[in-house]
């Protein structure tokens, strides 16, 4: 048999035959990488290989370093080897990697939502033989409300806290989740004001061409009469710091697919939770299988035992492959690894 | 049921208490009048009784949600709530339906006399109707887990509020024995007929732990101070020639102390005394050590050898009712006196005495008082201002009680277990050892409350990595992690391999200065036996 077109090293997934690592967690001379976030874009590798839409993202977060990019849909051929980008709906610029040799396609997703949002490049289904696919909300306890519905329970809490007197504070990822709400929220309620991680990310892909309505940047010396009836948007480490004290009276929420669980939800002990998330669904990952056309399928990262043993039963390949992505993050929060499981 | 669901979804997603009574207040102002009654029947911890088995339940929901079994039980357990599981597997819920939640819940009652294949036409025809968080209450209905977080007394001020009724008047009328099935909004909560029910006590004056030096209190000679045994918390209600004996917990506690049908005999009706119940050791004539009184807790009725060895007497504190008058608003002074002369008049085989006022000059001699409670079988203190009324509920301010500073011991946590409802997907129950003789760990206590979240998340997060054996959901662990515990008193126990048994003890401080090798001994807890 020859050898695997991908197989799991302890530095990433790795291509033999085109000499290249997807998303690597150890430096490597040459890293195809799928998207920003931290846990896929690591320091160290010798050359980058990513989207054009993800490279600013990136520089900003590793500094200099040595990049190619390639449109979605462009193919770059190494060692015989055929790579492309396509869109996965994840966060903006985020992409799935495709890969093929004589005929036979691998997918990696990498983070991925089949859902549309207003902002990311839609996830496309690309047809394969093996996918590679994230599982971070692999259970069928997991399924999302439509995005406007979400969108109405976050305006009308913010609402709600803006009549009310207060400052509405909603924990979310700086890179993707921040700027995805930003797309759902009213602007007639009142002004949108942004932590400095998150007005970070919202800048470089405000340059980059994404529409994004204004945001005000929290700074000492921000005067008091620009908090009336704001809503912050800032990394969830930062609900309840230091740094939120000097919002005076706060209603607090996060925004994050594990809202969908009453337990994560009030050990959060915030106000409110609502269920958003740049991951797909278990209606989503099953969706996102049967339209790749794949035979054989390698859950990496979330409930990997429990998707693959599922997708086993419908007559699926199936196997699980070690990765140190980390799927969607609530800092501080137990890891679903931690969680009692088993 | 949406209606319902909307107070739930209000009251689960605030912590602020004042936000959780105004969504109380808003609901008991315009719900159909029987959806306010279940509502404070639940409320008040008058659940309707479970009628499906959760087994049935989940296989019934998997089924429905076209899922096998065993990906339903990993769902479980990634949720860690039964009806939360089922509500977010089946298909999304069309909502819409309109009937309220006394409607459902007489939906539910009706379920408890079908056969099998009715139960499971029942609930799935509520399922197809209802909205998804309507259907996790519907399910937590029918497994009688429903539990809504706010207390009796929130819950009470919310109606005060809707109704504009007293706060007190309410909590009283709430107490007792009803029936929600029958009970119906006027008749509980408008227009109750003040002789319906003779057994009905009044809440229960409450006091905070008193954290401040007692010299915060000011002038001593404007508090009364009495000893806090530690015993069962009582009020007898003497009406119409009939006897009550409530607990705190709202509980008829009547046949379990049979001893105190005599105090009718020589106290008359329209008596209510509140005062703690304790086992008596009559050649002492001293109260015996709580664990005493244990046996006759949970038992419904008390074998004879029980009454002789541990029979009961009360020690009175307060006086409520004299004569049919509810005299709880006069001052404490005034209803001291009272409850002297009553008690005063009761023979000396009665089992009932007046607990002594503590006399001290000043706060010193008060304070040394408070040293010698353990040795008197008390837990510490009362303070009670002279001028006081007798309050509902927890308040702040003219009762305090200033318990005896607890034993603690540091201790080797050897086996975890998973926590439930809030925290059950975090190991948060656990079993401790302290070192034998012999260099060996002997466990003594489980405890399961006192760290925060944070601390029980990286706890877990350690549990997991350093688990050596598992039995069922019960893990042990490599014996490295110290705590340090606190607890209220500690007995000699023949069920124990320890040989010991603590009463209350919970955890106070994760001691990651101390490795394990400098926990506590056993023979430092048997040395407390004397005292606890
Ligand atoms: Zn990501
Ligand atoms: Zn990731």
């Amino acid at each position: 048999m020859a050898t695997p077109l991908l197989q799991p090293t302890d530095r990433g997934l790795w291509c033999a035959d085109g000499d290249f690592f997807i998303d690597p967690w150890r430096p490597v001379d040459r890293a195809v990488i799928t998207h920003g976030h931290s846990d896929h874009a690591r320091p160290g590798h010798g050359a980058y290989l990513t989207t054009d839409a993800a490279l600013p993202v990136i520089r900003r977060r590793l500094g200099a370093l040595q990049a190619d990019t390639l449109p979605y849909g462009r193919t770059v051929t190494m060692g015989g080897v055929t790579v492309s980008f396509h869109p996965a709906g994840h966060v903006p610029g985020s992409a799935q990697v495709r890969v093929e040799r004589g005929g036979e396609v691998w997918v990696v997703t990498g983070d991925y939502k089949t859902t549309p949002d207003r902002l990311s490049e839609p996830w496309e289904p690309v047809a394969c033989n093996t996918l590679v696919t994230e599982c971070t909300f692999g259970l069928p306890v997991f399924a999302w409300e439509d995005e406007a519905a979400i969108a109405a329970q976050i305006n009308g809490w913010w609402a709600q806290a803006a009549d009310e007197g207060r400052v509405a504070m909603l924990g979310v990822y700086a890179l993707g989740k921040a700027q995805r709400v930003m797309t759902l929220l009213d602007p007639d309620i009142g002004p949108i004001l942004t932590h400095g991680a998150v007005e970070e990310m919202t800048a470089i892909l405000r340059a980059q061409g994404y529409a994004l309505p204004a945001t005000t940047r929290v700074t000492p010396d921000l005067p008091k009469a620009a908090l009336a009836r704001a809503l912050v948007l800032a990394p969830p480490s930062a609900l309840g710091s230091a740094w939120a004290r000097r919002f005076g009276a706060v209603t607090d929420g996060y925004a994050s697919g594990w809202m969908r669980l009453r337990g994560v939800r009030r050990r959060r002990a915030a106000d409110r939770g609502f269920v958003l998330s740049d991951h797909a669904d278990w209606p989503g990952l099953n969706a996102a299988v049967r339209a790749t056309g794949a035979t054989r399928v390698l859950a990496t990262h979330g409930y990997t035992a429990a998707f693959s043993r599922w997708l086993a039963e419908q007559g699926y390949e199936t196997g699980v492959v070690a990765t140190a992505w980390e799927g969607e993050a609530l800092d501080r929060a137990p890891d679903p690894s931690d969680a009692v499981t088993e | 049921m949406k209606r319902f669901a909307d107070l739930y979804a209000r009251l689960d997603e605030t912590t602020s208490t004042s936000r959780k009574v105004a969504a109380l207040a808003d609901y008991f102002r315009d719900a159909p009048d029987q959806d306010r009654v279940w509502t404070i029947a639940l409320l008040s911890g008058r659940r309707p009784k479970r009628t499906v088995t959760a087994t049935r339940l989940a296989e019934w929901a998997a089924a429905r949600a076209g899922i096998p079994m065993w990906l339903f039980t990993d769902s479980y357990a990634a949720t860690g709530d039964l009806a939360e599981t089922i509500a977010l597997i089946l298909p999304p819920g069309p909502g819409g339906d309109d009937r309220g939640l006394s409607d459902w819940i007489d939906t539910v009652r009706a379920l408890a006399v079908a056969d099998d294949a009715g139960k499971q036409a029942g609930v799935q025809a509520a399922w197809d109707v209802l909205a998804d968080r309507e259907r996790m209450l519907f399910n937590k209905l029918l497994t009688g887990g429903l539990r809504v977080g706010v207390s009796q007394k929130l819950m009470t001020r919310a109606l005060a509020q809707a109704t504009g009724l007293a706060e007190a008047d309410l909590a009283h009328r709430l107490m007792g024995d009803w029936d929600p099935a029958r009970a119906t909004w006027a008749g509980l909560v408008l227009a109750p007929d003040p002789g319906a029910d003779l057994s009905r006590p009044y809440p229960f004056a409450l006091a905070y732990q008193l954290d401040d030096p007692p010299e915060s209190l000011g002038d001593p000679a404007d508090w009364a101070t009495e000893w806090k045994w530690d015993g069962i918390r009582g009020q007898i209600v003497l009406r119409g020639g009939d006897w009550h004996l409530w607990s705190r917990g709202e509980e008829v506690m009547t046949d379990r102390f049979p001893e105190f049908a005599r105090l009718a005999d020589y106290l008359p009706p329209g008596t209510v005394i509140d005062g703690e119940v304790l086992a008596w050791d009559r050649a002492a004539d001293a109260p015996q050590p709580f664990a005493a009184l244990q046996p006759r807790i949970g038992r419904k009725s008390v074998p004879k050898k029980l009454l002789a060895d541990a029979p009961a007497r009360m020690l009175a504190y307060d006086l409520l009712e004299w004569g049919g008058q509810d005299i709880r608003a006069r001052p404490f002074a005034d209803r001291r006196a009272a409850l002297e002369a009553a008690v005063a008049a009761l023979p000396p085989a009665a089992p009932m005495g007046l607990s002594p006022l503590v006399t001290a000059p000043d706060w010193a001699g008060i304070a040394a008082a408070r040293d010698q409670s353990r040795d008197r079988g008390a837990e510490g203190l009362m303070l009670k201002r002279h001028a006081s009324p007798y309050g509902v509920g927890r308040k702040r301010g003219d009762w305090w009680k200033w318990k005896v500073d607890p034993f603690t011991v540091d201790a080797v946590m050897v086996y975890a277990q998973a926590g439930h409802g809030r925290r059950a997907t975090l190991y948060t129950d656990f079993t401790f050892a302290v070192w034998d003789d012999s260099g060996g760990l002997v466990p003594f206590a489980k405890a399961y409350s006192g760290l925060t979240d944070a601390e029980f998340a990286e706890i877990t997060a350690w549990v997991r990595k350093n688990t050596t054996d598992r039995f069922g959901p019960v893990r042990a662990v490599r014996p490295e992690m110290v705590f340090e515990l606190a607890f209220e008193g500690i007995q000699h126990s023949p069920r124990h391999k320890s040989g010991i048994a603590l009463r209350f003890p919970r955890m106070v401080r994760w001691r990651r200065d101390k490795p394990a090798a400098e926990a506590d001994r056993l023979e430092t807890l048997r040395a407390l036996l004397a005292k606890g």
